[in-house]
């Protein structure tokens, strides 16, 4: 069981709604996965509320936790107020808080990041920062208030997996009791394990799942990795060794010369 | 008067945030309200009153990652 903000969930996979084929594989593919949580947004209404409604009816019936983003906001201002709207049409304080910092990589303004979780953690809100794996801006989102840290480990939708190996680990040896979820960057089940394996609480990934030739097929590929990674870390793991080290027992060799 | 309303402009006969979702055929609990900037909460729209060149925001649930 993972606990975030107080909620006991026994998936460790978080899933984003975008990009899928359709919405009933988008719907199939959660139930795949076993996610117990999933990410939305709020956009520009144009057909009179109609599509909006349809979608969040959709996600209403899969019985699942909603993750509101603030995708796409590059000010603190834009954040927090999409937050606030968010709230209100989402009925939950938690708030997945991107404040972006750059057109091309995408990553996060961390310095605008920790500004806007400090408003929406005065407010009530319970801040999920998807943020970089640098050190010093996690301590300072956790002064900040978030109980929650969400790095990426590459750049959102890259697919390339874990960049910096070293950086994930040392914020999980920094920070044992916070809860860490990889976000942005798993492009295949093995990412998705592998960051598991280092600790990691949970992984949120999207484009990986709804991008797949068979997503549904994908998302539940995505719920074993992650529960492998996370059991592979739980029963302890090999250190690597310089040297082979030979498993069958070597008392005991017939001599034939 | 003319508003501006998710971007685009808008000649109508509204007053209120509420007469103007009516108005526009904005229907629905889901849907998330900003006048100016600020967050207007459903049950504030009533009394929400709107002058010559507001930008109002109105936004629903998207699929989002």
């Amino acid at each position: 069981m993972v606990e975030l903000y107080g909620q006991k969930l026994s998936s460790r996979l978080l899933l984003g709604t975008a990009l899928y084929p359709s919405p009933a594989i988008m719907a199939e593919a959660v139930k795949a996965s076993g996610a117990e949580i999933v990410t939305v947004s709020l956009r520009r209404e144009t057909s009179g509320g109609k599509s909006g409604g349809q979608f969040w009816s959709l996600v209403q019936s899969l019985g699942v936790r909603v993750l509101p983003n603030t995708a796409g906001c590059h000010s603190v201002n834009e954040a927090v107020t999409t937050a606030r709207m968010a709230r209100e049409v989402f009925g939950t304080d938690w708030i997945k808080l991107e404040v972006i910092g750059n057109h091309d990589t995408l990553q996060p303004d961390v310095f605008g990041l920790v500004e806007a979780a400090r408003i929406l953690v005065a407010e009530g809100f319970e801040v999920f920062p998807y943020t970089t794996d640098d050190l010093v801006v996690a301590e300072r989102l956790l002064e900040a208030g978030c109980r929650v840290l969400m790095p990426w480990c590459a750049p959102i939708g890259s697919a390339r997996g874990p960049q910096n190996p070293d950086a994930l680990r040392s914020l999980r040896g920094h920070f044992p009791d916070v809860p860490l979820i990889v976000d942005a960057g798993i492009g295949r089940p093995s990412h998705a394990a592998t960051v598991m394996e280092l600790g990691y609480d949970a992984v949120l990934l999207n484009t990986a799942v709804a991008k797949a030739c068979d997503p549904v097929a994908m998302a539940a590929a995505f719920g074993k990795a992650v529960e492998a990674g996370r059991e592979a870390y739980c029963a302890g793991l090999l250190e690597s060794r310089d040297m082979a080290v030979p498993s069958t027992p070597v008392i005991g060799m017939a001599a034939f010369s | 008067m003319k508003l501006i309303v998710n971007g685009q402009s808008h000649e109508v006969a509204a007053e209120t945030l509420a007469a103007l979702l009516a108005e526009l055929d904005f229907q629905g609990g889901w849907l998330a309200t900003a006048l100016n900037g600020d967050v207007v909460p459903a049950r504030e729209r009533d009394r929400c009153q709107l002058t010559e060149g507001d930008r109002i925001e109105i936004l629903s649930p998207m699929k989002g990652g």
